[in-house]
């Protein structure tokens, strides 16, 4: 959130706007206290973040057009990671890498221990508080196909494989409260030919609101066109997933080709509809007709693509209700489409402190939660571009706000290492 | 020619890099990348000369190694770069001469020493051995030979080295009418001059190693500065000699004196700089096939510094021929393989900025209505 133009974002992006953004895109599954803190305590983000070293870009370029709502790391996520580790270096954090937590102990709602592999040796660590920020299970390739069915096979991880979630499983299996649905998460539609893991952002695609997008049946199931593409990018990955066999096509044509951000893979393409169909091993006939009927539905218009326009179809069943052009000037591009997780929503419920609520009522005294563990709090379903870092960061904050006031009241016992809080990487 | 196999490196590179876009803040060769959309090998090697191997992409980059993506910008960008030196090369068959540089760098310096050694011994006999009145050095060898010999190395050297640019030009498809224009050459300068875009947008470069500094901008520009006072030096010194018509020994307090003692000082701190933060480089981003070349480059030019310095101290002295003869041979050596050696980065990395900035201009005057 900004009142004010600053040196990473346009114009202003007030608290009710950005709360009306998370009301509409999670259809109000959100706990509105914690968004509104969360829009809130956003103000102080990009300032906080400059001050661990992390940088930002001047103004925007390359990237989708967000400008106004968005701040865009210089560097990409890494680069953020890399200045926070710094940072933590500099206080004095031992970071322990290559370390995964297998256990964690509570007893009688308070933190006591867990368990950490380290090259094949398990070592137990104690603390007077402990935070939570271990990311999701959008790795876990089993978790996803109990709460997929086979449809998770299909499933693309644009993240690391280490996100397997272990840590809210322990957690959860020891008392705390869930939040969220398995099946909820930020999933985009990226290039079927990209890796299993670890894709990252150069497997997007941003031409789907320029053309159509067809099932495997030669199909259109959805409107391409229904808004901006930075605010329909993130439902596009559940649509294709709920395809027969997980994948769907974009067509477009030699109009259409350049005007959006370069793409890892080049497109599929041929000089008529039917062998660029045969070429994708889709049912030529089926896909030609498709495009034949869309072509005659459509308007005339004023195409511009940096507005809601007013080139429509007419009578199709769905419509493409903006920048609808004929596809009819070779030659003819597609690119297949996956569903592309990028992280979960299922996770731990917290209060306004971070602290993890348990089932047997109340907090935990000394476990807080961060960032994708926690983030289904805010989030039951839908996205907002730039929200998961924003959480990431509030909640990161208060989480280790929260542990540290918590471990200097603590009475001192034999076994607590002198640190206040210990940060658990799993 | 660009072999097959890197081509592919630099292609994958660039489309992966393109897709992605998150390094656009760090230096000129992302916002280069951004107006392209098809990576020739012509591309490549505009790019691979608009990078100065900071590195603040590859700490910053999600692909690395272990990725399958494997990215590795610097280290492929300098594979690019010495490729397009030998390319560029003229006349054609030295182009070998940047592999296996720093051994023909030893060589000429070998031939140099025993050819100057020989010349002198023929010519003056018992005479290099002792002192010389006044320290006058063309007492010692005459002056017309002196400029004949450097005149005929700098023509031939001058005449590579403008061959070598011409043809990087052309084949970044770049006109030769693009080269005149006086505020791209301007905005050129001033980069080489300050490296402001060098900068990694104020936070200094990643190099020895991950942590940002400024010491590698400082010794760079104290060489740089260091070789071109010692340029001016010699220049002045001539015209003391030929326009002015003052004969004999510069006093220490004349011109070219103060030029090439600045110079000559800023060549050994720099060089040597430059030398200790290579030791330390983080060995992964780094194509150590050039080793020789930046290694040979580098000593030639702290030598020549530091028998310069010495020269002036110890002018006085009967040891004043020797050291004559060892600078005069390493500064005939250092002349001789500028055009095959690393010196040429300077001027195709002035020629990519010159074309970075004609982009500039060009894009500006797009978007004007």
């Amino acid at each position: 959130m900004h009142e004010k133009p600053t040196s990473v974002m346009s114009g202003s992006y007030a608290e009710d706007e950005f709360y009306k953004d998370i009301l509409s895109v999670t259809g109000g599954k959100t706990d509105e206290k914690l968004a509104r803190m969360t829009i809130q305590a956003s103000a102080q983000c990009v300032d906080w973040m400059k001050r661990q070293g992390v940088r930002f870009q001047h103004a925007l370029v390359g990237t989708l057009q967000l400008g106004r709502t968005n701040a865009f790391f210089l560097g990409g996520g890494k680069a953020m990671m890399n200045a926070y580790y710094d940072a933590a270096l500099r206080c004095g954090v031992q970071v322990v890498y290559d370390a995964e937590v297998v256990d964690v102990v509570i007893q009688g709602g308070a933190f006591r221990n867990a368990t950490v592999l380290r090259s094949g040796n398990r070592t137990q660590v104690t603390a007077k508080a402990v935070v939570v920020a271990a990311g999701g299970f959008e790795s876990n390739l089993q978790w996803l196909k109990k709460a997929w069915g086979p449809t998770a096979d299909n499933i693309l991880i644009r993240g690391t494989p280490y996100n397997q979630g272990k840590v809210i499983e322990r957690l959860l299996a020891a008392g705390a409260q869930s939040v969220g649905d398995s099946k909820e998460g930020h999933m985009v539609a990226i290039d079927s030919r990209s890796p299993k893991f670890d894709g990252g952002i150069v497997t997007r695609l941003d031409c789907i609101s320029l053309g159509i997008v067809v099932n495997i049946r030669g199909e259109r199931f959805y409107d391409e066109g229904e808004d901006f593409w930075p605010k329909r990018y993130a439902i596009w990955g559940k649509l294709v997933a709920d395809q027969p066999e997980q994948i769907a096509y974009c067509f477009f044509d030699a109009k259409s080709m350049g005007k959006f951000m370069p793409t890892l893979y080049p497109a599929i393409n041929a000089n008529s509809i039917a062998e660029l169909a045969a070429l994708l091993k889709l049912p030529v006939q089926s896909v030609v007709d498709t495009i034949k009927t869309y072509n005659e539905a459509v308007k005339p218009g004023a195409f511009n693509h940096e507005i809601l326009d007013d080139c429509k179809t007419q009578g199709l069943k769905p419509e493409k209700t903006h920048w609808a052009l004929k596809i009819d000037q070779p030659p003819f591009y597609a690119f297949g489409l996956r569903p592309g997780l990028t992280f979960t929503f299922f996770g731990l419920k917290v209060d306004e402190q971070a602290r993890v609520l348990m089932k047997s009522g109340g907090p935990a005294s000394n476990v807080f939660a961060a960032g994708e563990s926690m983030i289904g709090n805010i989030l039951g379903k839908g996205y907002v571009a730039g929200i998961g870092v924003t959480i990431g960061n509030v909640f990161g904050r208060i989480a280790g706000r929260s542990a540290a006031q918590r471990a200097l009241k603590s009475e001192p016992t034999e076994d607590v290492p002198q640190e206040a809080a210990r940060h658990v990487v799993g | 020619m660009l072999s097959a196999e890197l081509l592919e490196e630099g292609q994958h590179l660039m489309t992966v890099c393109n897709a992605c876009r998150y390094c656009e803040g760090y230096c000129a060769v992302w916002k280069a990348m951004e107006t392209r959309s098809v990576f020739k090998a012509e591309d490549l090697n505009y790019l691979s000369n608009l990078c100065h191997n900071c590195s603040a992409c590859y700490y910053s980059c999600q692909y690395t190694a272990p990725h399958e993506f494997n990215l590795n910008p610097p280290k492929t960008l300098a594979k690019l770069r010495v490729q397009t030196y030998a390319q560029y090369a003229w006349p054609r068959p030295l182009a070998a001469a940047f592999q296996r540089n720093g051994v023909l760098v030893s060589a000429v310096v070998v031939v140099m020493l025993i050819g100057f050694m020989l010349a002198a011994t023929l010519g003056l006999g018992r005479r290099l051995f002792e002192p010389v009145a006044g320290a006058d050095f063309l007492a010692l060898i005459p002056h017309s030979i002196l400029v004949a010999t450097f005149t005929a190395a700098a023509a031939f050297v001058g005449l590579a080295l403008l061959i070598g640019f011409l043809r990087f030009w052309r084949d970044v498809g770049e006109p030769y009418n693009a080269l005149f224009s006086p505020k791209a050459w301007g905005r050129a300068f001033m980069d080489v001059a300050t490296m402001t875009n060098l900068d990694n947008d104020g936070a200094g470069c990643p190099y020895p190693t991950e942590s940002a500094s400024e010491s590698r901008r400082w010794f760079h520009q104290l060489t740089m500065y260091g070789f071109l006072s010692c340029f001016v030096a010699t220049i002045l010194g001539a015209i003391r000699f030929d326009v002015l018509g003052h004969h004999g020994t510069s006093p220490y307090e004349s011109l070219p004196v103060i030029f090439g003692s600045l110079g000559g000082i800023g060549l050994l701190v720099g060089t040597t700089g430059l030398l200790m933060l290579m030791k330390r480089r983080n060995a992964d981003i780094i194509d150590h096939t050039q080793d020789g070349m930046d290694l040979s480059f580098m000593l030639l030019l702290m030598l020549i510094a530091a028998t310069g310095l010495i020269l002036l101290l110890a002018r006085q002295t009967a040891a004043m021929g020797s050291l004559l003869i060892v600078h005069l041979a390493l500064v005939m050596t250092l002349f001789l393989t500028m055009p095959y050696g690393k010196f040429v980065h300077g001027l195709y990395r002035s020629g990519a900025l010159l074309k970075w900035a004609l982009e500039r201009s060009r894009k500006a005057a797009a978007v004007k209505p």
